[in-house]
């Protein structure tokens, strides 16, 4: 694989306060590849793609996305890459006050400013079908199950055609038959819509399901990376206790 | 059997109480850096809004669905407030007049008392609890559930879609709301003096706005404006600014009522200053 890498992290550093999150990560993120970034919790896996995106700032170290420097961006510039980048928030994140539609038609109306009326309500039916919840349509987000919020979340993030995906935990806290849905979705995406993506997950039947190469992060720092059979192989202990 | 140590105890005791203390200290400095961070904070806030304000994209449609969220939502609480002021102060002072042998002054008394102060106070605290709490909450659980991380990264930019639209509904709901306050107050003691003697509406009118200068009515008029401006201002700052953790949410929503109430009578009082030295 030597195709030129579509994110690209280089000695990445960030604390807060004088609790230090991440100390040095470096990865790498190649078109069309899955990338899992697996790590307990509260090892900065979120802190990591937040530094993707630009909500959070890095400390030291250089994040590209299509070899634009992140850290180094105006904010219209970087409104401009966001555009490129979808981004599935743990927790879901959607709009409370705004009913389905309307939260898919948010960033649709903003990033595909030439689509007709017509053309987004198809285009938001086509998503909504994509993740089995086309009937949702007009419920708001509080008469969701949490496994339909996720659902309508990662619609909401595919709706406007991402380059890059970056998952934050996926399937975490969904039964395991949503949660195999979830993991299908993603790579039916990636098949798809093209996408590069970076998934974030502790969920081990999920990064079997959807990982092309994995990474794991612990103490800050990139602690292993390989395929995932040299994962599953691995006789080191912090990894078997993942793979238990 | 452990032996009991009066010099270990002792020791012990003492290092508990220095660490005690410096974190004390500690906590202190941490705090004194916050007051003026947070001022700071609050002016680049301010300066932020104003550039947004006058940015191409206004978000007009949002700031059509706050305006109706905070005016119209609000008439039946002003209402009520409204009408109670004016009948509660009629009520009150119409004995006193009595005395004086002055009770032809009454409508111009509290006609003139609820457009320079009461109404326009009494409603901007009514708006500090509703709307100001209302805008704490709201904006703060976005916040704390990374709706507003959503929207920026939809490369929206949540300052001017959900801020700049508050703040400016408020400014001008706010001032809205009071001249409706004023008209239901005066109404209100039009019921109040009829409850003790007929009354006639043409003439209680006509007596109530025959003092009211001008001068009377633009200060509180202007200085509306500005209660419109703290409420708004105070309530998506602590919304916007909430930490982590939902219970974030509540302390932003607090805190939000009690500065804006305060900083309502704070802007009063320097308006009514102002007011007087021009006069
Ligand atoms: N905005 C923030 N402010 C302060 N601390 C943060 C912030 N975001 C994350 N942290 C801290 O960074 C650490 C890593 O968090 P996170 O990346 O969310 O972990 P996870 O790997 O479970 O996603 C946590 O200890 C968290 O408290
Ligand atoms: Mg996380």
């Amino acid at each position: 694989m030597n195709a030129k890498p579509v994110v690209e992290i280089k000695n990445l550093k960030k604390s807060f306060g004088n609790q230090e999150v991440l100390t040095d990560v470096s990865l790498n993120l190649y078109e069309g590849e899955n990338l899992v970034v697996l790590g307990k919790s509260g090892s900065g896996k979120s802190v990591l793609i937040k530094c993707i995106v630009g909500l959070l700032r890095a400390d030291a170290g250089s994040v590209k996305v299509f070899e634009n420097d992140v850290t180094a961006l105006n904010r219209k510039n970087l409104g401009l890459l966001r555009q490129k980048i979808g981004f599935l928030f743990q927790s879901g994140a959607l709009y409370d006050s705004m009913t389905v539609k309307q939260n898919l038609e948010f960033p649709l109306r903003r990033i595909k400013k030439d689509l007709s009326e017509k053309e987004r309500d198809a285009k938001i039916n086509e998503v909504l079908e994509n993740v089995g919840l086309a009937d949702a349509l007009h419920k708001m987000p509080s008469q969701l199950s949490g496994g339909m919020r996720k659902r309508i979340s990662l619609a909401r993030t595919i709706v406007v055609d991402p380059m890059v995906m970056l998952y934050d935990e996926p399937t975490t806290g969904l039964d395991p038959v949503t949660s195999d849905e979830i993991s299908s979705l993603i790579t039916e995406v990636q098949k798809k819509y093209k996408t590069s993506s970076i998934i974030i997950t502790h969920d081990i039947k999920c990064a079997h399901h959807t990982a092309n190469r994995m990474i794991m992060l612990s103490k800050g720092e990139v602690y292993m990376e390989g395929k995932p059979k040299d994962f599953e192989n691995s006789t080191d202990p912090l990894i078997r206790s993942f793979f238990m | 059997m452990k032996k009991f140590n009066p010099v270990a105890k002792v020791k012990g005791f003492a290092t508990t109480q220095s660490v005690r203390l410096s974190e004390k200290t500690m906590a202190k400095t941490v705090m004194a850096n916050n007051f003026l961070t947070d001022i700071a904070d609050v002016f680049l806030f301010i300066i932020q809004i104003i550039r947004e304000t006058f940015s191409r994209d206004f978000e007009w449609k949002e700031f059509f669905r706050q305006c109706f969220q905070i005016g119209y939502k609000s008439l039946p609480l002003i209402s009520i407030t409204g009408t109670i002021m004016g009948l509660v102060l009629t009520i009150q002072s119409r004995p006193v007049l009595i005395n004086f042998g002055a009770v032809t002054l009454l409508p111009g008394m509290v006609a003139i008392s609820l457009i320079r102060e009461m109404a326009p106070v009494i409603t901007a605290l009514i708006c500090a609890g509703k709307i100001g709490s209302g805008m704490g909450a709201e904006l703060g659980s976005m916040r704390v559930t990374e709706q507003i991380d959503a929207m920026e990264v939809s490369s929206t930019n949540p300052m001017r879609f959900l801020v700049v639209t508050r703040v400016m509904a408020a400014i001008l709901m706010v001032p809205l709301l009071i001249l409706y306050a004023d008209a239901l107050g005066i109404l209100g003691s039009w019921a109040g003096a009829s409850i003790k003697g007929d009354v006639s509406f043409v003439l209680f009118f006509s007596q109530a706005f025959a003092p009211v200068k001008f001068m009377d009515f633009f200060p509180a008029f202007i200085k509306s404006f500005f209660f419109g401006a703290v409420i708004g201002l105070v309530g998506c700052y602590k919304g916007y600014n909430a930490g982590r953790g939902t219970e974030s949410v509540g302390v932003a929503a607090n805190s939000a009522v009690v500065l804006a109430s305060l900083l309502v009578i704070v802007v009063d009082m320097i308006a009514v200053q102002i007011t007087d030295m021009m006069l």
